[in-house]
């Protein structure tokens, strides 16, 4: 098991060696000088060279890429230009409240979509599959930032049940906090929903075809006790995969969410700095989402392997 | 040539490219691809004839009907230059499609090239797919978010950055089959008729990788459509006022209170596409791939 975990972390080094260099790579993609983009149109010839000469972009790019990594292990990952700190700090203030949206959304979606699974399953082929199945369907066709205007306008604009956006902290008002991240959490969750709706609905039938189920039906166990003891309890590992591939959806989903509601996690952070060409930012947000995500699938593998033995074996 | 005429995996190979043609015909007769065909058909005919079926030029201002409720003259509403809501998601979605379909092709080409030679040349097959691993351990919409912002605000860029974004996923699918079918009997059968390494791949690996391949475009096209909105609607798509999905919403954001139509009407667009191909989808795994049927 050790050497699982080992390994699994290990295997974890060219890919973040890999996301970092993208990272690196992305001001390179910037067509024509970075320095005038930042710095706008009316910028002088003295305020150009500053800037290249505070960003390095009058080394040659190995040098510069030299100091990235270096930096880059040292945990620096540079200054902001307008917020005028460090950008491990800038993306650090805003982690809770992205990371705290997409665990409330998960939540939720893994409660309703299990539930949603279990009730399709149970009723296979008749008519409340069938509703479950095309609302999980139509779910993931969803654009999911314009769902979220679609909630603002009956919940918060219609109802006025919550606000229209913006942020409560926690620590400020629970309950207010609460309000300003329900409907933020619902939107991410009903999109995401559908996917694991569907895949329990699948993993269920699968093992409701299994002979242990039928032994368990021949020797007069109770249909819920079957169902839910015995069916369920394997039909939901699967589910743990999903959980790790849905963290990246989730991660990648809350910048957009962030948006429509204002609220001010790392996605909104990053979509700002984009917005003023603030590359840092960027470059930064990327890199410890990513690593973020990263670091979720490896807890997810080990996960799985503590859950259900029998892939030890297999790797 | 006569030599492996007498050879059975020509007719093995034959016999999938057939297998793959039935597979299709029997998706042609799957009821949940004829649903989703036809409302996918019917979106993608008013978007090839939208300069017929538009009403009005979708970035015509009127200053008489600002922000109007739908009505019989403009059955969607105007937005806040006046301009016909219905004729601009007719021309969005045209777009959206323009993209999706861009996506597609390219996404499709990238991924059997770098799935084939991954899956096919061993020592490749480390080094890119680490590559891959490292592209996909970004999520997906925030490396396209940030591709489409430094490239720049366009439609090809738009379509270039969804398609860095989505052709590692295509790639491993590819590879997996590739890697697969490597191994099977008429494969080595060939090679030892002497079948060049092209011959293999193209005639008798390739054909086979094609089904898993068809149903994750299908997801590649819907899901890029998602994210060709998302792109407009965060600024960094097609810009404005180019009549795109996601600008128009971002657009009718601001109105949400007084004039709910102009975001709300998109959206609907948006998801009816993306529906569509999804049925479509889910039919074409359950014909084509029942492997992958229970993903």
């Amino acid at each position: 098991m050790t050497r699982y975990i080992l390994s699994r972390v290990l295997s974890a080094i060219p890919v973040l060696f890999v996301v970092s260099l993208v990272t690196f790579l992305l001001m390179w993609l910037v067509p024509g000088d970075v320095a005038s983009q930042i710095a706008g149109p009316d910028a002088t010839a003295a305020e150009l060279e500053a800037i290249r000469q505070r960003l390095q972009l009058d080394q040659p790019i190995h040098i510069q890429a030299f100091r990235w990594y270096g930096n880059l292990l040292q945990g620096d990952l540079g200054q902001s230009y307008l917020l005028h700190r460090s950008v491990v700090d800038a993306v650090f203030e805003r982690l809770p409240v992205t990371l705290s949206l997409a665990f409330m959304s998960l939540v939720l979606a893994v409660i309703f979509g299990v539930l949603l699974g279990v009730l399709a399953a149970t009723n296979h082929n008749n008519w409340i599959d069938q509703v479950t199945m095309t609302g999980a369907l139509l779910g993931l066709s969803l654009p999911d930032f314009w769902f979220g205007l679609v909630l603002i306008f009956f919940f918060a604009v219609g109802m006025g049940w919550f606000p229209t956006g913006g942020y409560t902290p926690f620590t400020e008002s629970p309950l207010g906090w609460l309000r300003s991240m329900t409907l933020p959490a619902c939107t991410l969750a009903f999109t995401q929903m559908g996917v694991i709706a569907r895949m329990v609905r699948s993993s269920m039938l699968e093992q409701m075809g299994q002979d242990y189920i039928r032994t368990a039906k021949a020797k007069g166990l109770p249909r819920g006790l079957v169902l839910f003891k015995h069916a369920l309890r394997n039909a939901l590992i699967p589910v743990i995969t999903l959980v790790g591939i849905m963290t990246g959806l989730l991660l990648g989903g809350t910048v957009v969410i962030e948006v429509v509601y204002s609220l001010p996690g790392v996605g909104r952070l990053i979509i700002g700095a984009i917005q003023n060409r603030d590359y840092p930012i960027v470059q930064g947000g990327l890199l410890m989402t990513a690593g973020i995500f990263v670091f979720v699938n490896i807890a997810v593998d080990i996960l799985y392997t503590i859950v259900d033995p029998r892939v030890r074996n297999d790797r | 040539m006569t030599v492996e005429a007498t050879v059975p995996d020509i007719s093995a190979s034959r016999a999938w490219v057939a297998h793959l043609k039935q597979g299709l015909g029997t998706a042609a007769r799957h009821r949940s691809i004829q649903v989703g065909g036809a409302l996918f058909g019917f979106i993608v005919l008013l978007a090839i004839f939208a300069d017929l079926i538009a009403p009005f030029d979708p970035n015509k201002n009127n200053f008489r009907a600002l922000l109007s409720a739908p009505d019989a003259v403009n059955i969607f509403g105007t937005d806040a230059f006046g301009r016909d809501i219905l004729s601009r998601v007719i021309h969005g979605t045209r777009l959206s499609l323009l993209v999706g379909l861009l996506v597609v092709v390219a996404t499709g080409v990238l991924g059997v090239i770098v799935g084939t030679l991954t899956g096919y040349v061993r020592w490749l097959d480390g080094p890119v797919m680490r590559v891959m691993d490292g592209l996909m351990a970004f999520p997906g919409i925030l490396l396209a978010i940030a591709l489409a912002a430094v490239l720049g605000p366009s439609v090809t860029n738009a379509a270039l950055a969804l398609t860095i974004t989505f052709t590692p996923r295509t790639a491993r699918i590819v590879r997996g089959s590739v890697l697969v079918l490597r191994e099977m009997p008429y494969v080595e059968a060939a090679k030892a008729c002497g079948a060049s390494h092209a011959r293999i791949v193209l005639k008798h690996i390739l054909p086979n990788a094609l089904p898993p391949l068809i149903v994750q475009l299908t997801f590649v096209f819907s899901v890029s459509i998602l994210a060709e909105a998302v792109l407009s609607f965060m600024g960094v798509g097609p810009p404005p006022p180019t009549p795109s999905l996601g600008n128009i919403i971002a657009e009718g954001r601001s109105y949400i209170q007084e004039a709910p139509w102009v975001a709300l009407m998109p959206g609907i667009a948006i998801a009816m596409t993306v529906l569509g191909l999804n049925i479509i989808g889910d039919g074409l795994r359950d014909t084509l791939d029942p492997r992958l049927r229970n993903l």
